[in-house]
This record gives C-alpha cells, structure tokens and sequence, in this order.
C-alpha cells in the first residue's frame, strides 16, 4: 500500500507537467497576439516585436515553457497583462472564494444527499422514495444560472431573507488570514461576522450544490439498491443482524466506491465549474478571473489558475483512489 | 384426450418488458416530454407563432398576453417562438456532447480497468490530466482555439466529461474482473474483447447508465450554460442559454425572458433523465428480477 501511495505521488508529478505542458500550449496555439491586443491596432511593428522580445514570445515555444516551468516553481508566475500585478497575488485572492464556494456546496450536497440516498434505498416503495426521486430529477435539470437568478428573486427580492450577491456587505471585512470570508470572520472572533458572512453564503452554495446534491443522491441510492440483492447481505439478515448494522456495513460500506468517486469528481468540477454562480452571484473567485482571464488572452493568470485549481483537483483524486483499496479490500493494488 | 394449446407469450406484439417499461407513470410522462420536444424541434417552423428572429420595436419587455404567452424581449421577439426554436439546440447537444463522452469514456475505462498494468497506469494518467483541467477552463480553451459557436461548445463539453465515464467504468471493472464468472470467463480462452464486452460491461450497465442519464441533462445545462457566458451560440440565435443571458439584464422588471428558456430547460432534461431512468430499472437485470 506504501509502495502504491509513493507511486502514485510520483504520478502526480508526471500529471502536473502534462496538464502545465497542455495549458501552455494550447494557450498558445490561440488565434489573436498578445503584443498586439495589449499595444492596440495602431501600434507599430517595431513596437510590437520590442513587447514580443519583453515578454519572451519570439522564443521558441520549449524555450517559453520551461522558462515558465522553472519560474512557476520558483513561485513566479509572472505579471498579469491586464492587472499588472503579480499573477501570483491575483490567484491567491481568487482562489480561496472559489474553495470556500466549492466546500459549501460540497457540505450542502453530501449532508443531504448521502442520508437521503441511503433512506430511499432502504424503503424503495414508499412515499420518501418517491419524494427524493422526485426531487433530485428536478435537481439534475435544473439550469443552476435560472436557479440562482429564481433564488435571487424569490429569496432576495421578494422575501428579503438572503443577501443577492457578493462576499460581505460593502465596507464589512474581517481581517483577511484565509480570504475565506467564514474562515476569517471566526478567526476575528466576532460572530455577528460569521452569521453574516453565512447569510451572504447560502444562497450560492445552495445553487452550487444542487446538481452534486441530486448526483449524491441518485448515486448513492442506485449503489445501495445494487447492493441490498447480494448474497452477503441476504447472509448477514439470516444471521439475525440488526437492520442498521446490515445497512451500514454491509450495504453502504460497499456501496461507497461509486459514491466516493462521485464526491471526489464532484469537489474537482465545483472548484472549476463555479464560474457560472460566481457570475451571477458577483463573487471575485477564480472562475471569473480565469474566464476573463481568457477572454482578454491574459495567459499567465490563466496558466496560473489552471496549475492551482489542477493540483487540488489531482490530490483529491489521489484520495479517491487510495479509498477504493481502503474500502473495497478485493481490489488489490500491488 | 387432452390437447395443449401453445400460447405465445407476447399476443399483441409487444414485449412483457417494453410493457413492463410503459407501465411506469414516471417513463411515459418522461417519454411523452422527449417526444414532444422531438415533435417541437421537427415541427418548429409550423407550430412557432413568429420567427425567432422578427423584431417588432411597439412591443418591447411585453408581458405574458394572449398574442405573446411567454411575453417579448427586449427587441420585441416572441419569446414562445424563441423558445420554441431553442429546443433544436437542446436536443442536438445531447447528441453530439454526451455520445461523444460516453462512446470514448467507456473505451478507455474498459481499457484501463481490463488491462492493468502499464496500460492502466498510461489510459488512467491521461485521463488524470484531462480531470485535473479545470472543467470549464478546459471548455473554454477548446472553444478559444476552435472558436466560439454551438457544435465547438458540444465539442468541448463532450470532451471535458470523457474522463469522467472514464474512471467511473474503470472502478466498476476494478471490481467486476475479479467475480467468478469473469475469472471462468477467462480460463476458457475467451479473447479479452469478447470479455469486456460480452461480461464485464453489461454488468458495469446500472452506474454507466445512471451517469449517461444524468450527464444528458447536464450536458444540455452546460451547452446553455457555455452561451449563458457567450461561448457557445452567439446572437441573435434563440439558444436557451443565450435567450436566458439577455433576460438576465431585465430579470427583475421583465422576468418572463429569463424564466421561459429556463423552464424549457428544465423539461427537456427531465424527460431525458426520467427516460434514462426507465432505461436503467428495464435493462438491469438484477432489478429485473426484483
């Protein structure tokens, strides 16, 4: 198993330098030139090869990657085109409203939809069951851009409840440790901080989390169902079990591996597919800066962005693989 | 002298479990939706009031009336016409983007999970990279470099979800190659492929089709997401996710733009996955037997 994991580090290494290989090149294979769309039309040649030479893109294309390779290693990840800043400082703002967004609606999700899940597959014909099926179909089909902007009417407009958008009310921050506006409004201490940063939260973790939520559900149902009909479990009902005991460690533990593999794809694809509720919601986080960042051929940020949101999403993988020997003790790695 | 009369089991033509299949409320309403936005979709140009493009500037931000049951825009188009003609897009991209993710996903997790080894840890590092892009920056990279319309946003949304039947099909194999049967399977000399296809697939169905089911509605809320942000269908095409970026401007004073795409969103992606739903309960044989 130590072998396994020390491998599987090794792979990773190997798949942060595919992915930062990928990005790099395919940002760079992008129709238009940078030199000219920050110089303008009206710029000269001359001008426009002196930027060119500035900004290294009359190197060869291995020269440009390893120079970026070697800096980002350094932590360098050079200076925004648009911004000015240094890349560096314009991610690390991002990031943590993304991760902070990500982990709400991962935590709505799995909170609900496991406990959900296992109940419908536990009473297959009942009213719950159809309840929950019913409600994570519209779940699933549900466009989460027409759900927040419904939620923002329904809940900020015309109830009043909820916050419609942003971190904090303007001119109310705590003092920034994490940029997770939660984390560093316990960190101050004051809790009517908290309770606030929480209200502006809900709404977009709800959005967020509504298509893992009904997934989670879904999946973990199907894989309990799957499960229940299997001879163990029949063996274990036989030998006079308790019912929750026969549900929990002999259906949902191997009902687990479909459900962890989705829980884990899902923190990935919420971490980079937040970009859509961060609109709506005017949240600052990465998914925002990475598509405008795109939009305006800013491809530091964008390398940037990619690695960091990249090299989460391959650790939490790592994580899921190394659960599938943990809770299926068939599958044998080595 | 007692004659016995053999009666075939299907008289009226229809299988015990395609009727087994429409007896479920849920699969005739999911299937009455897919084929009332097919008929839709067929059908635009003759059941459309207006054409998705006419502007008509005396009745801008109308609301809902007898002439305009889903009111105008901005530019005075039927919103209903809009809507109407959205559906095309809905449908083709559950087509192209998740047939093109399911067929190349189950290849390669097949591949990977039956295998092992080299081949395994090379198909699985690939699709490693590929889970590791940032979904929708991977999206909006491809749609950069292919430029931004309708079938290059099912391109790239069929593309990002690839790794994701990917690893779900390799976990099931994981677990499905080593029962007896596959093992038996395999000391009669069956080739690897008639394996794969014949024994480990089949019993891979309930998770693959689960997750088509749900992708197909997700990939039509990708699709309409993508031009949401004006990578995928561009103006003025009556895109559901277009339509609904240009009600978002007049969301609280003209809710109907928003709403109706919206809406229309919504049914067809659950008459998808209720369909997907039935499909899964028919063809899975230990539900069969429950």
């Amino acid at each position: 198993m130590l072998q396994y994991v020390v491998q599987r580090f090794i792979q990773l290494i190997f798949v942060l330098v595919g992915v930062s290989v990928v990005i790099f090149l395919t940002m760079h294979v992008l129709p238009g030139d940078v030199a000219t769309l920050l110089l303008g039309d009206r710029a000269t040649a001359e001008q426009l090869d002196r930027l060119r030479h500035q900004l290294g893109l009359d190197q060869p294309i291995y020269s440009q990657y390893l120079r970026f390779a070697l800096d980002a290693l350094d932590g360098d990840f050079g200076t925004s085109l648009r911004s000015n800043h240094a890349v560096f400082e314009d991610v690390w703002t991002a990031f943590p409203v993304t991760l902070q967004l990500s982990l709400a609606a991962l935590f709505v999700a799995v909170v609900i939809g496991v406990p959900c899940g296992v109940l419908a597959a536990v009473r297959p014909f009942s009213r719950f069951n159809d309840i929950i099926m019913t409600l994570s179909l519209f779940g699933v089909s549900m466009p989460i851009f027409w759900l927040g902007l419904m939620l923002i009417l329904v809940f900020g407009a015309v109830l009043d409840w909820l916050p419609i958008g942003g971190l904090m009310p303007i001119g109310v921050e705590p003092p920034r440790v994490t940029g997770m506006s939660v984390i560093d409004s316990v960190l101050s201490g004051d809790w009517r901080l908290v309770l606030l940063s929480l209200r502006y939260l809900v709404l977009p973790a709800v959005t967020l989390g509504t298509i893992p939520l009904a997934l989670i559900m879904r999946i973990t149902r199907s894989e309990m169902l799957s499960m229940a009909s299997h001879d163990h479990v029949r063996t274990a009902r036989a030998k006079g079990l308790p019912e929750g005991s026969v549900i929990v460690k002999h259906v949902l533990r191997n009902a687990l591996i479909p459900i962890v593999t989705v829980i884990g794809l899902q923190l990935g694809l919420l971490l980079s597919g937040a970009v859509l509720t961060e609109s709506i919601f005017s949240l600052p986080g990465l998914g925002r800066l990475m598509v405008n960042a795109i939009l305006a051929r800013d491809y530091p940020v964008v390398q940037a962005a990619a690695l960091l949101t990249a090299s989460v999403f391959v650790f939490v993988n790592l994580l899921v693989d190394l659960s599938y020997a943990y809770l299926d003790p068939r599958i044998r790695y080595q | 002298m007692t004659a016995i009369e053999i009666v075939p089991s299907g008289t009226s033509g229809r299988s015990p479990g395609t009727a087994r299949l429409l007896r479920r409320p849920t699969a005739l309403i999911g299937i009455v939706i897919v084929l009332g936005f097919l008929l839709l979709t067929m059908s635009a140009s003759l059941v459309a009031p207006y054409s998705p493009f006419d502007q008509d500037f005396s009745n801008t931000l109308m609301g809902p009336t007898g002439g305009h049951p889903f009111g105008t825009d901005q530019f005075g188009r039927d919103v209903l016409s809009r809507v109407i003609f959205g559906s095309r897009t809905a449908l083709l991209s559950i087509l192209v983007a998740d047939g093109l993710a399911l067929v190349l996903g189950c290849a390669l997790g097949l591949i990977a999970g039956f295998f092992g080894e080299w081949l395994d840890s090379a198909i699985m590092r690939i699709v490693d990279v590929l889970l590791a892009f940032p979904y929708l920056l991977l999206a909006l990279i491809i749609i950069a470099a292919l430029g931004p319309s309708l079938l290059n946003s099912m391109i790239a949304i069929g593309l990002v979800y690839t790794p994701q039947y990917a690893r779900l099909i390799r976990g099931q194999v994981l677990s499905v190659k080593t029962t007896e049967f596959v093992v038996a399977a395999r000391a009669i000399g069956a080739n690897p492929a008639r394996i794969m296809l014949r024994h480990i697939l089949p019993n891979s169905v309930t998770p693959i089709l689960v997750m088509a089911t749900l992708q197909a509605g997700t990939v039509v809320v990708e699709t309409a997401g993508l031009s949401f942000l004006g990578m995928g269908a561009q103006p003025p095409s009556p895109d559901w996710g277009a339509v609904l970026a240009e009600g978002q401007s007049y969301f609280l004073s003209a809710w109907w733009i928003a709403t109706f795409p919206g809406l229309a969103i919504f049914a067809v992606v659950l008459g998808f996955n209720l369909v997907g739903d039935a499909l899964r309960d028919h063809f899975d044989p230990r539900r069969r037997t429950e």
